[in-house]
């Protein structure tokens, strides 16, 4: 088996008496998509927090590729090859789209004083229209990202995320404030666009019917521990998952019981 | 680097060409009023630079007073009174301060950047009327400086020299500027004032650009401030380094507005020449007029001078094309 | 030990000073979060209507305790006036805009007032020294001190003791500490939270007017009076936590008597070391020493 491309070990954090992680150790393979549930207050943002550096642990360790990444800021995480993207869409509202993507693509390719070199380049533009046509927002290249729907600006917020060629994306709630109708067809763009980049992704999720359909593993948390970790078939049936998590028994195709 | 097929470095290229022939020409007390103008411009460039990341700074006028009080200092107890090094010593001064004192405060946003700012000037403020051997309330004159060995008998030739050099200056710095903000690090400036958040996230710090943006502002308000004490001839706290003394480069930095590097070439002028013929008209009115002004452009012209300017230019420009549509469709 | 009482003394009415022109301003901070430049206006008119309407007084052979009815008045209806003004006429447009617009906007205000007091009262300094004249002297620690300086450790205590059972004790008190603590929630429970707003900008700029009204009988009067005390007051309410009254009480005091040590001792150090406390404080906690609790936003 190849050696984990994310090893999260004995991971703890404590808000003073109250436990947002307990006990955490779980490693994911390089490749892989996770799903991660849970109920609100479960920890499942704090988890992603850490992990892209956001919090501090309390305890533990996070080791990417076998380096110890634990307490390093978000920007170094980022360079280092985790990204995320965001449960409210955090976009440069005065920029355009273009902008935005130019912006993400150029700081990914530009260490040290290449930050100095003009951030209009035609390669820059090129691998960000390319990003633009995968995302399916190619169509509101100089529109403004204020004036984006909910949708686009996820989209533009994902595709953000992945400019700079990640190995671990974290989506945060990608479908979150997306009205139900809309929810396939965007995830839909996701993964599809996501396929091709070869990516370990993990994302938290409330819709359990996007998590059956597009994952291949699932992290259940409650109370800041991980309750059950397993192929989502087995997890979604597992009944703490269905207690805690679920609220009910869990139906395919039909959502929450 | 395609600058050279920037228009924004185009048109600054041009005006200073223009400008060069135009101030030998006109009388000296034109000659005085663009020096003001474009030794404040300099000033006001670095606070449009951080001006395009939401940040205002009501305490400027400490590198601007930094760079002044640099060139009388040295002139009057060194000896030197060169306006290359004198210049240079006020720049190097002013940048080595803001170096030091942007690790406090590239950490503060919003008003709290605006008043960590104000705090630092008043502390040299407070030195400054409080020091007889710096001048105390008064401050001092400061005598006409050389250019590079080359000593003007007549003052109005000396301070033609000066403005030539001070016309080079500024369009070296402007392209400068302009450089930096088509630039990846430049660009930042509209995005950090976005969104910090995002910024971090993707992979460069958020503090850094701003540490690197604030360094640029005090570069240009110590070399605006050296260039202003030469202008002058004098030196003194209450109209270079009190706070009122920052409000006005704010103030001058709103009316021009942040869309382009030229803007507060055009501000400055505009402020100097409403500023002498209120004092000649209207002597007691002079700060009405400032703050009328300034209600005036937060209220009704975002884009400041520059903004009125350009969408002029553009209705103009798009008038022609429109008028000719239907001829050609026709 | 002279020294140490007189330093003591000083210090303690120039704090009391302080924490009168600071009140308003930590106030207006605290509901509205507005840093209002203003505040200097509304001193420099309190200044000049009291010094104005107590010669006018003197000259119609008023007896001279009415100065301290004068003062009252004139802070009254400065505040009323330039307050309704500013907040309906200008303020009110500009909620839902960028803090740092708003003092600009106020900054605006503030230079248009500083002229419009050289139109009305011109540019000559007026004395109001009635007050002053009829408290006399008193010797404290061998020294003779004008009683009418030592009277504002008493306004100053007594404003401090109404502030803090207005919004303690009272149901006006208790809606404000609403909007402070948070204001989307008291708007989402209904309060009327321009009308707070309206009552706290007007209530702020009487207090602004009560300080240079007060003072007035003490100095000349003349153009540029607000000037100085904006950024003496800002270090205030900065160094003791912006919209906290105990916060501006402490600024008071730490600013009051550090500058009267300084005066008394290193007088070249007077106005640096302000402005070096303020830097430090806003260094080390950018809050201020006694900000006032907020609701947590994440």
């Amino acid at each position: 088996m190849p050696p984990p491309i994310l090893d999260v070990r004995n991971l703890h954090k404590n808000f003073g008496a109250v436990t947002a992680a307990s006990n955490i150790n779980v490693s994911f393979t390089a490749g892989e998509t996770v799903g991660i549930i849970g109920a609100n207050g479960a920890g499942k943002t704090t988890f992603v927090n850490m992990i892209t550096g956001y919090l501090k642990p309390t305890r533990g360790a996070i080791l990417y590729r076998s380096r110890e990444i634990t307490g390093l800021p978000p920007r170094s995480i980022a360079r280092l090859g985790i990204c995320r993207s965001f449960q409210v869409s955090q976009v440069f509202v005065s920029l355009s789209v273009l902008e935005n993507l130019l912006t993400a693509v150029a700081i990914a390719s530009s260490p040290g004083l290449g930050m100095l070199r003009p951030l209009r380049r035609p390669e820059l533009i090129e691998r960000a229209e390319r990003i633009m046509e995968r995302y399916r927002i190619a169509a509101f290249r100089d529109q403004l990202a204020s004036e984006l729907s909910q949708g686009a600006r996820k989209l533009l917020d994902i595709a953000m995320a992945v400019a700079g060629g990640p190995k671990i994306l974290l989506l945060d709630e990608p479908t979150s404030g997306i009205s139900t109708e809309e929810k396939q067809p965007l995830m839909d763009v996701v993964m599809e666009a996501l396929k091709q980049d070869e990516l370990t992704i993990l994302f938290v999720e409330h819709d359990m019917e996007i998590v059956e359909r597009y994952v291949d593993r699932v992290l259940a948390f409650y109370q800041g521990e991980v309750i059950c970790d397993a192929p989502p078939a087995e997890a979604l049936r597992d009944p703490k998952v269905q207690e805690f998590v679920i609220g009910g028994e869990y139906q395919a195709g039909g959502g929450h019981a | 680097m395609n600058l050279v097929r920037d228009r924004t470095v185009q048109g600054l290229t041009l005006a200073l060409g223009v400008m060069l022939i135009v101030s030998a020409l006109v009388p000296s007390w034109i000659v005085n009023q663009l020096l003001f103008a474009f030794s404040r411009a300099i000033v006001v460039l670095g606070l449009l630079v951080l001006w395009r990341t939401r940040l205002v700074s009501f305490g400027h006028a400490l590198y601007f007073g930094l760079g002044a009080y640099t060139v009388a200092m040295t002139s009057r107890y060194t000896g030197v009174n060169d306006a290359f090094a004198l210049l240079g010593a006020a720049a190097l001064l002013s940048t080595v301060v803001g170096f030091f004192v942007g690790f406090i405060i590239r950490r503060y946003r919003d008003i709290f950047f605006a008043m960590l700012n104000l705090a630092f000037s008043m502390i040299l403020y407070g030195i400054l009327v409080k020091t007889e051997a710096l001048g105390s309330t008064d401050g001092f004159t400061i005598e006409q400086p050389t250019f590079a060995g080359i000593a003007f008998e007549d003052p109005s030739e000396g301070k033609l020299a000066l403005l030539c050099l001070l016309m080079v200056v500024g369009w070296a710095v402007a392209v400068g500027v302009q450089a930096y903000l088509r630039s990846t690090l430049g660009r930042l400036t509209t995005a950090i004032g976005d969104n910090e958040i995002r910024v971090e996230y993707l992979g460069y710090s958020a503090e850094h650009a701003i540490h690197i943006k604030y360094v640029l502002s005090t570069f240009l308000a110590g070399l605006g401030g050296g260039f202003m004490a030469l202008a002058l001839g004098q030196v003194d706290p209450d109209s270079m380094v009190n706070w009122t003394a920052s409000g006005e480069l704010v103030f001058v930095t709103i009316l021009s507005g942040p869309g382009s590097v030229a803007a507060p070439f055009i501000g400055s002028f505009v402020f100097e020449i409403l500023r002498t013929y209120a004092f000649e008209w209207m002597p007691h009115a002079w700060q009405m007029i400032v703050g009328g002004t300034l209600l005036i452009v937060i209220f009704f012209m975002p884009g400041g001078l520059w903004g009125l300017v350009s969408g002029v230019a553009q209705r103009l420009t798009r008038r022609r094309p429109a008028a000719a549509a239907p001829g050609a469709g026709g | 030990m002279e020294t140490a009482l007189t330093i003591l003394l000083d210090g303690l009415v120039f704090s009391s000073y302080l924490f009168i022109v600071s009140l308003g301003l930590t106030i207006i901070f605290g509901v509205m979060k507005i840093l209002n430049v203003t505040h200097g206006s509304f001193y420099a008119w309190g200044a000049y209507t009291a010094a104005f309407l107590i010669g006018l007084a003197a000259n119609a052979g008023w007896p001279d305790w009415a100065g301290f009815a004068i003062i009252f008045f004139a802070a009254i209806l400065v505040g009323l006036v330039l307050g309704l003004i500013l907040e309906r006429g200008i303020l009110q447009f500009m909620y839902h805009r960028d803090e740092v617009l708003i003092v600009l906007a106020t900054f605006g205000s503030f230079l248009v007032l500083e002229d419009t007091i050289l139109l009305v009262f011109g540019v000559d300094p007026y004395f109001a020294f009635q007050p002053m004249q009829l408290l006399g002297s008193v010797e404290l620690g061998g020294i003779a001190r004008d009683t009418y300086g030592l009277t504002l450790i008493g306004l100053a205590a007594v404003l401090a003791v109404t502030s803090w059972l207005v919004l303690r004790r009272t149901h006006w008190g208790k809606l404000l500490s609403a909007v402070i603590f948070d204001r989307e929630l008291a708007m989402a429970m209904g309060l009327n939270v321009s009308r707070v707003y309206i009552v706290t900008f007007v209530i702020g700029a009487m207090l602004g007017a009560l300080g240079g009204a007060y003072i007035a009988p003490t100095v000349s009067v003349a153009p540029g009076f607000g000037v100085d005390v904006i950024v003496l007051s800002f270090a205030v309410v900065v160094i003791g936590g912006m919209g906290s009254v105990p916060g501006a009480m402490i600024g008071a005091l730490a600013v009051g008597i550090v500058r009267a040590l300084a005066v008394h001792k290193f007088p070249q150090f007077e106005l640096f070391v302000i402005y070096a406390v303020m830097a430090t404080v806003l260094v080390f906690r950018p809050e201020g020493l006694f900000a006032p609790v907020k609701a947590r936003k994440i």
